[in-house]
């Protein structure tokens, strides 16, 4: 059976969910290959999981120097791997450390790329949601192994024992590769919730919420939910929560199995961004906001008194 | 300091955005052409690099002739000239293809710092900054949220998903910012004006000693098969507040079995 080299994303000590995702996607082309590019101790944390989604091999490629870089020595290490392992398909999350490790192995290895992919078929082929959602595309990468990278959050996860073999990788960065230092790296929010990128449940608050101070309404009812908390670009313009929280054109692409928006119009800049959400609920006062178009259920009402009632609600229901 | 701005027209996000059934590529007539909104700060950024340390900002485009108007709304913001690659031969090439050709048309510049938004509002693909890097042999500096210059030394705050990563690397190297790394300036009256007389450099694929067999949809490193407007989502049940606006929102989630 060809195999399927997945580019496996872990920190502390856990793979992300989108791991596990792309292990299932993989399964349908062929058996899985996990590659875990990261410092001594990443591969033995986590192989038990990898090998309990389907991965028949794990090659390892550890060094103490990976903490230092990002994108361009992963690249290379990964290529090398490809070398070795002729795979009929590499899947790649979608985050964009990884789009950008995906980019830079097909030039390398004379492949295309396919970015964003929400299905892969089993001859590798993908389907892509583009334009906002607007249009669904069939694609494929025309020449060399395809390397494709997928949005979180588009296959479920499922177990399916692989044997999980160990192969380790001689790690070989070039003085190229190794040009652009990471010199330090700082942590802003604390990181109590999900990340948006593959959170399940996202609640965002936008230009209704007011003010910086205000979030915490939203804020409150994400962590009833254990959501991710997201924002519209009116809501960052304005500076009352930082970009990396925006959704829309020119922020973060989710695709949550619920996504909560409160007080948001529903600009086309802020749908682009959410509109392939499995279910979408909507809080706005405006009965006319064309949020309302792609909510599975709206509110019509005020912000302020239906979005603490949801989370004083949901908090009952958890008992 | 020589500092190139990439630059691309997109077709305006307002506008329904359409592939073009005969080769699956996209539709960049039936709509309105914008510079891609990104870009602008990607501009402003190489216009404020040139004011702290002094040079030319050169604005790099590739796209169809129409392009043009978006070269010209650079040079208005005040980019000192331009170079354009507009060749037929060059219709439906994919990202990878697109980033050869930007290598290629850079190793016919001088630079110090190559600067790009960090993604395109169509394609959205956001790789292409760090393919250039990857085929100059560059350091790849992206998705940048402040950009400093000391001597030869370049330091970024790359964004992080919980914070940022500084990043550091010698020149030359390939920038992507992102979206409120500044706060791009509108072209002045006399801007305008004086961009009309500003350089363009137009080239074609040969010019940049490409093969026209290396370019363009026929020989694309990936292929859309078919494409489909996806069905619109199904207008739900909106129902007006009447005090119990949060229960009804937790009895519809337990229907749909999401708590």
């Amino acid at each position: 059976m060809a195999e399927v080299l997945i580019l496996v994303d872990a920190a502390d000590g856990a793979v992300r969910k989108s791991t596990l995702e792309l292990l299932t996607a993989a399964r349908s082309i062929g058996e899985p290959g996990a590659v875990v590019i990261g410092k001594p101790g990443t591969a033995a944390a986590v192989k038990g999981t990898l090998a309990e989604y389907g991965a028949a091999k794990v090659y390892v490629a550890e060094s103490d120097e990976f903490d230092d870089f990002l994108v361009a020595p992963k690249a290379e290490v990964l290529a090398s791997v490809v070398a070795q392992a002729s795979p009929a398909a590499v899947l790649v999350s979608s985050t964009p450390e990884h789009k950008e490790v995906a980019a830079r192995l097909a030039f390398k290895i004379g492949s295309g790329v396919l970015t964003d992919a929400v299905t892969v078929n089993p001859d590798a082929s993908v389907v892509q949601s583009i334009f906002g959602g607007a249009v669904t595309v069939q694609s494929k990468v025309s020449k060399g192994i395809p390397v494709i990278t997928v949005r979180a959050n588009s296959v479920a996860p499922s177990p399916a024992p692989g044997a999980g073999e160990e192969v380790a990788v001689p790690v070989e960065m070039s003085e190229a590769a190794k040009a652009a230092k990471v010199v330090d790296r700082v942590v802003e929010a604390k990181g109590s919730r999900p990340a948006l990128t593959d959170a399940s449940v996202i609640v965002s608050g936008g230009r209704g919420v007011g003010g910086a101070e205000n979030f915490k309404i939203i804020e409150a009812l994400a962590d009833s939910l254990g959501a991710a908390v997201g924002a519209s670009r009116a809501a960052t313009d304005a500076g009352w929560v930082p970009h990396k929280m925006q959704v829309g054109q020119t922020g973060v692409t989710v695709s949550p199995q619920l996504y909560i928006a409160v007080g948001i119009s529903g600009a086309i800049q802020h749908r682009a961004g959410m509109q392939t959400s499995k279910t979408i609920v909507a809080i706005n006062k405006d009965p006319e906001a064309p949020i309302f178009e792609l909510a599975d259920f709206g509110v019509v009402g005020d912000l302020f008194t239906v979005a603490p009632q949801l989370t004083e609600e949901l908090t009952k229901r958890k008992g | 300091m020589n500092i190139v701005v990439l630059v691309k027209q997109v077709p305006d996000t307002s506008a329904e955005r359409r592939l073009n059934p005969a080769d699956n590529t996209l539709d960049r007539a039936s709509v309105d052409a914008v510079i891609n909104e990104i870009d602008e700060f990607a501009i402003e950024e190489g216009l404020r690099l040139k004011e702290a340390h002094g040079g030319e900002v050169t604005i790099l485009t590739v796209g169809p002739e129409r392009a043009t108007e978006s070269i010209r709304k650079a040079l208005s913001m005040g980019a000192d000239k331009a170079v354009h690659v507009s060749d037929p031969a060059i219709h439906g090439s994919d990202a990878i293809q697109t980033a050869k050709i930007i290598a290629k048309a850079l190793g016919t510049l001088e630079y110090d710092v190559v600067i790009a938004g960090s993604e395109a509002t169509d394609t959205r693909v956001s790789v292409v900054p760090a393919l250039i890097a990857e085929a100059l042999s560059v350091p790849q500096l992206s998705h940048a949220r402040k950009v400093t210059i000391e001597g030869s030394t370049l330091t970024i705050e790359r964004l992080s998903e919980s914070g940022y990563d500084v990043v550091q690397a010698p020149l030359p190297a390939v920038i992507s910012v992102v979206e409120k790394i500044n706060e791009p300036r509108y072209p002045s009256f006399k801007g305008i004006m004086a961009a009309k007389s500003k350089p363009v450099q137009t080239l074609t694929v040969a010019d940049l000693g490409l093969g026209a067999d290396e370019v363009g949809l026929a020989n694309a490193t990936t292929q859309v098969v078919s494409f489909e407007v996806a069905p619109s989502r199904q207008k739900g049940e909106i129902v007006k507040d009447e005090g119990d606006g949060g229960v009804k929102i937790a009895d519809f989630l337990a229907s749909r079995k999401l708590i």
